[in-house]
């Protein structure tokens, strides 16, 4: 099975070529969105942090700005750096540098201002644009892919349709020698035993099991019951009751093997195979996070509909409600709600979503790309200062 | 999880142990519907309307008991369920992530 890569310094492959814009700090991102309003083919991702912040939140925006530079499908990088702020722009360019990508900085304070800057930036900006665009795809195995798996506006569809297809896709992946990052830490509680017994050892089911004790003192600390804020509104709409039900109709989208880890929030991906990371269910603080660990895609399910896309990896949407398939044709990649309509196999399904995966792996926009959806979130666990 | 759902089959039921079926089109009070239950195709008489990807109890289901969907608990009653009744925010409560009771002072339920 051969899909289209971009080949990297370090060895990786991109299954796309970014001009990647980093605003290390809110303060920058007027000035990156007009660079890349002047420059084709770019793209920025404004923020609201990289200031004002201290000790493993800070350490968070930092690595995840840092991880989604390093994405390989990014082929450049440039960073917008206000001048003052506590994200460290060169500490930034030595990380994202490491995979031997070009990384530029530029510094408004230094630029003399916003205008400078945007034009400084503009000029690195088509000049690193013209050294990507002279570069070509090649074939290269299937199996280099990483993907996320992903569930978003879910409805009672999600769990007895669309999760189990995805999970399906993500077996075939897994059986190229590929590698599947489910996470969502929020939406395993109820179901983490049914996961830890998939562990590929205690280790790595004592920190599922760490990552969603975690996760519940939080909620306790909030002194809230968490239904209303997840399962949300929408899906209590759909027909789910509680978050354990969520939970279990959830995790069938990560298929049938073993889990072999489990990670930070936005950390590098240890290795091949299934991996669980450490993130909220909120739609786009976890695809920011999962491309921030090197994902390649990510596959996303919905049930009642979501159109949520990300800046440096495509973002497959596949539903199981035929109803939504139907009203947001304009955000659904793959309809699956055969399934309930009894004309579809689970296995049929499965196959239906990892054809997708490889004709996206080999150039095929998703409508979310198409429709220019760039959502970017970094997950706080700070307060502001 | 079956391998595919026949078609014509009104409700889901995902697991044997489970005392719900997932409605698959809306259903209506007073009508008597078909559902999977593995490979067996039950029949039912529904006491409330069903919206489509809902649940109704397909048997009795005690207050204070476990409810299971998915082979799994998903909640436990809040009210005695008769078969045939929607099954919801009305009638099961979550067990878990309840900070709400965290902060009543009642026990963390880890199960």
């Amino acid at each position: 099975m051969q899909i289209k890569g971009y080949a990297r310094p370090n060895g990786d492959y991109g299954i796309r070529n970014h001009l990647l814009i980093i605003p290390t700090v809110i303060c920058s991102n007027q000035v990156s969105n007009r660079i890349m309003q002047m420059v084709p083919d770019t793209v920025a991702i404004p923020h609201q942090h990289g200031c004002s912040q201290i000790g493993a939140d800070k350490e968070r925006t930092f690595e995840t700005l840092a991880g989604t530079g390093k994405n390989p499908n990014v082929g450049a990088v440039l960073i917008v750096s206000l001048g003052c702020e506590v994200v460290d722009p060169y500490e930034l360019a030595r990380e994202i540098g490491k995979t031997g990508k070009r990384v530029e900085v530029i510094d408004i304070q230094e630029c003399g201002g916003s205008i400078k800057a945007i034009q400084r930036g503009a000029e690195l900006a088509r000049e690193m644009r013209r050294e990507l665009d002279a570069m070509q795809p090649e074939p290269i195995p299937a199996g280099i892919l990483r993907i996320g798996v992903k569930c978003g506006g879910s409805d009672a569809t999600s769990g007895i349709a669309s999760n189990p297809a995805l999970g399906v896709a993500s077996d075939l992946l897994i059986a190229e020698g590929g590698t599947v990052v489910i996470s969502e830490t929020t939406e395993i509680i109820g179901a983490e035993h049914v996961l830890a017994r998939r562990c590929a050892s205690p280790e790595v089911a004592d920190q599922l099991y760490r990552f969603v004790e975690r996760f519940e003192r939080e909620v306790a600390r909030m002194g809230a019951d968490m239904r209303g804020g997840n399962p949300s509104p929408g899906n209590i709409a759909g027909g789910l009751s509680t978050i354990e039900e969520k939970s279990l109709g959830c995790i069938s989208k990560c298929g049938t093997a073993p889990i072999v880890g489990a990670f930070e929030y936005a950390a590098p991906i240890p290795g091949k195979g299934l991996y669980f990371m450490d993130s909220p269910g909120n739609d786009i603080e976890c695809v920011s996070g999962m491309a921030a660990s090197g994902v390649h895609l990510v596959c996303f399910t919905t049930g009642r509909g979501t159109p949520t896309g990300a800046p440096v990896v495509p973002v497959i949407k596949i539903t199981g409600n035929k109803l939504t398939y139907e009203r947001m044709t304009d955000n659904m990649d793959v309809d699956v709600s055969g399934i309930l309509d009894g004309v579809l196999s689970m296995e049929e399904a499965g196959r239906l979503i990892w054809n997708e995966i490889l004709e996206t792996a080999s150039g095929k926009l998703t409508k979310a790309e198409i429709l220019g959806h760039t959502e970017f979130s970094i997950n706080r666990i700070g307060p502001s200062l | 999880m079956a391998k595919s759902i026949e078609a014509g089959a009104d409700a889901l039921v995902v697991d044997a142990q489970d005392h719900v079926a997932t409605a698959l089109k809306d259903l209506k009070a007073g009508s008597r519907i078909r559902y999977r239950r593995g490979t067996e195709i039950e029949q039912l008489a529904l006491l409330q309307d069903i919206p489509f990807g809902h649940k109704v109890a397909i048997r009795a289901i005690e207050a204070g008991e476990e409810v299971r969907k998915y082979g799994e608990v998903i909640g436990r009653a809040t009210a005695h369920i008769r078969p045939g009744e929607h099954v919801h925010v009305h009638n099961i409560e979550g067990i878990r992530g309840r900070g709400d009771q965290a902060a009543e002072g009642g026990s963390h339920d880890a199960n």
